[in-house]
């Protein structure tokens, strides 16, 4: 049990000196770590809590995605049956209870307009299994349902998609290292250290930026407008800003170009010095947008964000030039922000903020500097306590929590784990735990020395007997970190990761490392009677 | 150089004698936390009831009145107040809007926001908490299933390894232990946040190390003296082990300590709960879980068969029981 090989030796010093050595980068700044070779780059981050910054959590409603689906069918199928050939006229179309429905007007094409429809409603994944089940009720309704796998898979690529364009949205706010992640089914994770304000981020990624130009319906009736009623064709969209005071305005339904056809958005300034939104259009956005225009001078057309219209300017002349401006009571921040919005791409479904916590910097360097404080005044104190009640072997249990809070340290930076408050809750308790190993071992000396044995044998029995109760009592521990660490979110999973990693590394530094030292002590000094 | 004892050696105290008193005492303690939690509630957070947190840090001490009234005026909603930690720092809490989603939650912080720094400049905001209903309601879900899976997964643990009266005094000492921390909460009505979830699920491990220890006495020494009374073989585990026990809380109080006096006033509910924890936890280990292995009817017969049948069978035989325990051993 005393007898250590020089191979076990080097077993027992080698992690321990890794772990050390990987600890050191933490302490030094970051510019001094950049030099160092890349195996010493391993820094542990700081959490939110102690760098500042904002954390975000998105929720997207599957519910949208389900509904847009909906009415994209709704479209391909008026366009397939409409205009295909041969024509088949259908009515009586309902998109309600989430499935879609419509009537074949000639029960003699029921069959016809089936198989026309197939194609559309193929899933575009490998399984082979429909996005859309299709069936007919009453010999002519067809009533069109989307599948669960079919709407698995919409939300899944519509997450993906979200995540880029949040996270290109992020990149041209210009902020450091920002964390984007999908979590769940349908949210996403956004944590940017060192935002203080967290309005603008939320601003910014709550907008959808859908942009389309379509044209304005004047022939519609104003009062039926006002209502809310529009002409076959068109639609009547919500106008906040609308110079004559009525709040809607009817547009038509066809887009004249839309935000996919961008090739660029930045913020300008327009003629009365009001904030604009420049847009630059691709090849066929441009030629689209220069022949609406040519054929529709001196009529008006709407600017339409996330199904709003911002303005409804005149076509004075054809804009020819491939790019527009979008106006509409901007302030240089909103248009700013839209002009990123756009750059960014739309996103494929709204996102609502279902969380949020923000740490200035300020708290967070308190929270480091009074974390810090206590740690060290309870290592001290421990420390103290251990030397007073166990003399030698209290230093060297005093040793080996030293080096077990490097070594954790070391760990957390290899896998790249984060420090956060709880975590450093979760350092102290683990100097408390930690040095429970060795009072087990040291009172189970005591102990066997009290009932006759030498003292070699003594401290044989202390080590191997305690080892048991330690492993036991440790498992147990890991089983409710474990947990923590499952089911815990945010600050539960920081206090988790490091007890952890702390249960791990104690019982190697407490038991195996004091042994060393004790067992060096006794073959050279060889003592007949021990203090402890 | 002589060395600090917490505990004398050889302590020989009676603590199954006095179990019917502890565990009277510990079933009213118990009662009457369960009462207050039930009774005066929670102080739930916004991490588990949904709503809007800001922390406003003023240039000197400010009453929380003059606070509230300038919140009042705004029309955003009841406001809670707090101070915490120091009389510059006050914790607002408001409920977060019915209707309009991210944008109105960000027009009550701007509101209030600007409002406070008419009202009081200089004022700083260092932490703003936005939690939505439904995401505090599956906060509140996995806080209770995580509490519950740590509570069954460690009794389930010390029943296999052990038996079965082993895993069930231990659940009823750890639910003890963590009921207890609850009412400790409603009788002060400390804020109950995410943060709070961790400590208890520490005091359950916590308590759980404790009583694997002295769980661990007890087998070892039903080995040893095979013909040892149950009652004086728990004493004698229960004794052996005291000076550890002591110790170890102790070191555990003292790091615990220093966190609560110097760690920040973020930390500070979740300093509290885990020192009482410490405290509740170690009285549960030496006064009710190793005594209610009696009332459950645990037999040294019991232990013997599982221990060979595992195949170890510790030092057994090999040393002479301590001289106070023999006596012990020997009185009927």
């Amino acid at each position: 049990m005393l007898n250590f090989s020089r191979w076990a030796v080097a077993a027992i010093l080698l992690p321990l000196v890794i772990g050390v050595l990987c600890s050191v980068p933490t302490f030094l700044p970051e510019a001094t770590v950049a030099k160092l070779p890349g195996f010493m780059q391993t820094r542990v981050n700081l959490g939110l809590d102690l760098a500042g910054g904002s954390h975000l959590l998105l929720e997207a409603s599957t519910q949208d995605v389900a509904r847009q689906r909906l009415t994209n069918m709704e479209e391909q199928v008026r366009t397939e049956l409409r205009r295909g050939e041969p024509k088949i006229a259908i009515g009586d179309i309902s998109g309600r209870d989430g499935k879609l429905s419509f009537m074949v007007r000639d029960p003699s094409q029921v069959d016809a307009a089936v198989e026309r429809i197939r194609p559309l409603t193929q899933g575009a994944g490998l399984t082979g299994q429909r996005d859309f089940n299709v069936e007919v009720v009453n010999s002519s309704t067809i009533v069109i349902t989307p599948t669960d796998a079919g709407i698995n898979n919409a939300v899944k690529s519509a997450m993906e998609v979200a995540t880029e364009v949040i996270r290109k949205r992020i990149d041209e706010m210009g902020t450091r290292e920002p964390t984007i992640q999908q979590q769940g089914g349908n949210r996403i994770v956004v944590q940017v250290p060192g935002l203080q304000d967290p309005k603008a981020l939320k601003d910014l990624l709550g907008q959808t930026a859908k942009l389309e130009f379509k044209l304005v319906d004047i022939n519609a009736n104003p009062a039926e407008v006002a209502q809310g009623r529009a002409p076959v064709g068109s639609e009547v969209l919500p106008y906040p800003n609308n110079p004559t005071g009525v709040p809607v305005i009817a547009v038509k339904r066809q887009v004249m170009v839309s935000g996919e056809d961008l090739t660029d958005a930045t913020q300008g300034f327009g003629q009365n010095n009001e904030a604009i939104v420049n847009i630059r259009f691709n090849g066929s956005g441009g030629r689209k947008f220069g022949q609406v225009t040519s054929q529709n001078v001196n009529r008006p057309f709407a600017i339409i964000l996330d199904g709003k219209v911002l303005s409804a300017p005149n076509i004075n002349e054809p804009i020819l030039g491939g790019s527009a401006q979008v106006s509409g009571s901007f302030t240089v921040e909103s248009a700013n922000q839209l002009a990123i919005a756009l750059r960014s791409g739309k996103l494929p479904v709204a996102l609502t903020v279902v969380e949020e916590r923000t740490v200035g910097p300020g708290l967070g360097a308190d929270s480091i500097r009074a974390g810090l404080i206590a740690s060290i005044i309870a290592v001290v104190a421990v420390a103290a306590f251990m030397f007073l009640s166990y003399g030698r072997f209290g230093i060297y249990a005093n040793i080996a929590v030293a080096i077990n809070v490097l070594v954790i340290l070391g760990v957390m930076g290899i896998l790249g784990a984060t420090l956060t408050l709880p975590g450093i809750a979760g350092f102290v308790l683990t100097i408390g735990t930690a040095v429970d190993a060795n009072v087990l071992i040291y009172e189970r000396i005591r102990e066997e020395r009290r009932r006759g044995r030498g003292v070699v044998q003594a401290i044989e029995f202390g080590y191997k007997e305690a080892s048991r109760t330690i492993f036991e009592a440790n498992v147990t521990h890991a089983i409710a970190g474990g947990i923590m660490l499952a089911l815990g979110s945010g600050p539960v999973k920081g206090f988790a990761i490091v007890l952890l990693i702390g249960i791990a590394t104690s019982v190697f530094t407490a038991v195996t490392f004091t042994r060393l030292l004790a067992a060096r002590w006794v073959r050279t000094k060889r003592p007949t009677e021990i203090i402890i | 150089m002589k060395l600090l004892k917490l505990v004398p050696d050889n302590t020989n105290i009676g603590f199954v004698a006095m179990r019917k008193w502890a565990f009277a005492l510990t079933a009213l303690l118990t009662v009457l936390a369960v009462g207050a939690t039930l009774h005066k509630g929670l102080n739930m957070g916004v991490d588990f009831v949904g709503g809007l947190m800001i922390e406003a840090k003023f240039p000197q001490a400010v009453e929380t009145d003059k606070v509230r009234a300038t919140i009042g005026r705004l029309g955003v909603g009841e406001s809670s107040l707090q101070q915490f930690g120091d009389p510059k720092t006050v914790q607002i809490r408001l409920p977060l809007p019915e209707q309009g989603g991210a944008g109105a939650a960000n027009t009550v912080v701007e509101k209030t926001r600007t409002a406070m720094t008419a009202e009081f400049p200089g004022v700083t905001f260092s932490r703003y908490d936005t939690v939505s209903g439904k995401v505090s309601g599956e906060l509140i879900q996995t806080g209770v299933l995580a509490v519950m899976l740590a509570v069954i997964g460690i009794a389930i643990f010390s029943w296999f390894r052990y038996e079965w009266q082993f895993g069930v005094s231990t659940f009823v000492a750890i639910m003890h232990d963590v009921l207890m921390t609850l009412g400790f909460f409603a009788v002060t009505q400390m804020e109950f946040d995410l943060n709070i979830v961790a400590a208890v699920l520490t005091i359950v491990g916590y308590s759980i190390n404790d009583k694997m220890v002295i769980d661990d006495r007890i087998r070892e020494n039903m080995r040893k003296y095979r013909k040892m009374d149950m009652k004086a073989l728990i004493d004698l585990s229960v004794n052996e082990t005291l000076p550890r026990t002591v110790m170890t809380s102790l070191t555990i109080l003292l790091a615990l300590g220093s966190l609560l006096l110097f760690g920040g006033h973020v930390l500070r509910g979740f300093t509290a709960a885990m020192m009482l924890g410490v405290v509740v936890g170690t009285y549960s280990s030496i006064y009710v879980s190793s005594s209610l292995l009696i009332s459950l009817g645990l037999t040294p017969a019991a232990a013997e068969k599982k221990a060979t049948k595992k195949g170890y069978a510790g030092n057994a035989e090999r040393v002479g029981p301590r001289e106070t325990s023999r006596d012990d051993g020997a009185r009927p």
